[in-house]
């Protein structure tokens, strides 16, 4: 396996003035955003403030005015972007004959996964499952998971082949506390190990206070930026949020 | 050519029944199309497409019914070329999500089925067309075996070099965008495909039934599969049984082949569901 490039800090992904409009309404306008590789930028806000939307802008799918740009600050050089994406959830039923190496491969070889198993591809991604502690899970089946294991499976894929963006949105459903603690330093084991900027959509307010680097708090538009401290801070936030302190709650975890 | 693919069968099935051509050119035709079924299917459930795919079916009769009324020589063209753009607008339809999408296609579905009566039973005459109901395996010829043949072969490359990136749009779109895959091709291709594959087998095996010859054998399929390997290898073996059996005992209780084919695909469903159920 290729060696982890460590964080040069040099890389950023720029954002400016991006807008969305979906069918004659405005989802999303004047988003700046200046994000670094080794960071962990999370975007938090209430249902509907378009934080999904923002993350499909940024994965292409969807027109957006504005730009969105890969750059090396050093030497002001435009790269091209390449993005490892964490999905909410998988279209696989329970019962969908897909084991983790069928899935994976789908994404990553061209071996009919139909046919035979490809014996190359498959070290390749039991190599890179082991990084997530997820290599005895390459046979199994994808709709029999826990919600933890899928998400370790779901994160291996995303970084397989070392993206300059990372964007998670909302992988933390479904999960007990342990396996968000696990989920979280496994984010922060990618943003010291890998050179790769991560962006989080989240609803847990409590992991963000504690690991965000930067936390970005939307409704159609940026409202407030800065550490989490200073976001949580905000008057911002508590019209949205209301008047929660999470330092209270710290004792308990 | 279809003289020695007769011999050949001839020597290597030592029974009475093969000294039909009539079985000869069903047996042929079943075994090409049930294979297809089996392959398509595994995608068709995985997607949900269930629903999809039977009102596919159904725009068989509205495509001939065009063909009728615009006087074409070939109705089999118009039914295929119906069906194609009937395919790609339910897609299109698909992608959107903004509404039931099931109740949609439902609506599609039976209109295009009472547009098609409306039209082929003008003048009291659809007794016609009665037989693409049930479909009849028998009266195929070897001319038509050739197109299935084609058909064959041109599914089972298009699954060599696609069906990952098919199986990488089911598991999600977004994600396979993000990893390069053009999404919306893919599915529309496998549209297209399925709608070629329906289309060309619905006469020999009937528009009522077609539906459950492409969800049968992949239902029990899923009662025994854990990975892609053998959920292919079980669709195709548990399809290609039915259709051999299917086709030997309608022959010799004399009953329409189709049907004969579902019910043996539904004992076997019946039998994985309850295998499942004990070995847990």
């Amino acid at each position: 396996m290729r060696p982890y490039r460590k964080p040069c800090g040099l890389h950023c992904i720029k954002v400016s003035h991006l807008g969305v409009e979906l069918d004659g309404q405005k989802i999303l306008e004047d988003i700046n955003l200046h994000i670094h590789c080794g960071k962990l930028s999370v975007i938090i806000g209430k249902n509907g403030a378009g934080k999904s939307t923002l993350v499909r802008a940024i994965l292409g799918e969807i027109p957006y005015t504005g730009t969105i740009e890969f750059k090396d600050i050093k030497d002001g050089h435009l790269r091209k972007m390449k993005v490892g994406y964490v999905p909410q959830k998988v279209n696989i039923d329970r019962d969908t004959p897909v084991s983790v190496y069928d899935m994976i491969a789908s994404y990553s070889s061209r071996v009919p996964v139909f046919l035979r198993k490809s014996r190359k591809e498959y070290a390749r991604i039991s190599e890179h499952l082991a990084v997530f502690e997820a290599q005895e899970l390459i046979d199994r089946q994808v709709g029999k998971l826990s919600g933890g294991e899928l998400q370790r499976v779901l994160l291996t894929m995303a970084v397989m082949d070392y993206p300059n963006l990372l964007i998670m949105d909302e992988p933390v459903s479904g999960i007990d506390k342990n396996g968000m603690e696990l989920f979280y330093k496994k984010i922060e084991y990618l943003k010291e190990h890998y050179d790769m900027a991560v962006i989080l959509i989240s609803h847990d307010l409590e992991y963000v206070r504690r690991y965000a680097d930067e936390v970005i708090l939307l409704d159609s538009r940026i409202l407030a930026r800065g550490t989490p401290r200073e976001v949580y801070d905000s008057k911002e936030f508590k019209n949205i949020f209301g008047n929660v302190t999470y330092e209270e709650k710290e004792g308990l975890l | 050519m279809i003289d020695q693919v007769y011999q050949i069968m001839e020597t290597l099935l030592p029974f009475s029944w093969i000294s039909f051509d009539f079985m000869k050119n069903a047996l042929l035709a079943v075994l090409l199309i049930t294979p297809l079924f089996g392959l398509l299917g595994t995608m068709i459930v995985n997607n949900h497409m269930a629903f999809f795919s039977d009102a596919l079916g159904h725009s068989a009769l509205t495509g001939i019914a065009a063909g009728v009324v615009l006087g074409a020589a070939d109705t089999n063209l118009t039914m295929l070329l119906f069906a194609v753009v009937f395919a790609l607008a339910l897609n299109k339809l698909r992608e959107k999500q903004t509404q039931n999408t099931d109740t949609i296609i439902s609506v599609c579905s039976s209109l295009s089925v009472a547009l098609g009566l409306v039209i082929l039973s003008r003048g009291g005459n659809f007794s016609e067309y009665s037989s693409l109901l049930v479909g009849d395996v028998l009266s195929i010829s070897p001319r038509e075996i050739g197109y299935l043949g084609l058909v064959f072969a041109g599914t089972l490359i298009f699954w060599l070099l696609a069906f990952n990136r098919l199986n990488a749009v089911s598991i999600n779109r977004s994600l396979a965008k993000s990893k390069g895959i053009p999404a919306g091709v893919m599915d529309n291709l496998f549209a297209v495909l399925t709608a070629c594959v329906v289309m060309l087998s619905i006469k020999w095996v009937g528009l009522l039934i077609i539906n459950a010859l492409l969800i049968l054998p992949v239902a029990s399929s899923r009662n025994m599969a854990a990975n892609m390997r053998e959920y292919h290898f079980f669709a195709v073996l548990f399809s290609m049984f039915s259709g051999i059996m299917g086709l030997l005992i309608s022959f010799y209780i004399n009953v329409a082949t189709g049907p004969t084919i579902v019910i043996i695909s539904a004992v076997i469903f019946f039998a994985t569901f309850l295998y499942r159920r004990i070995a847990g």
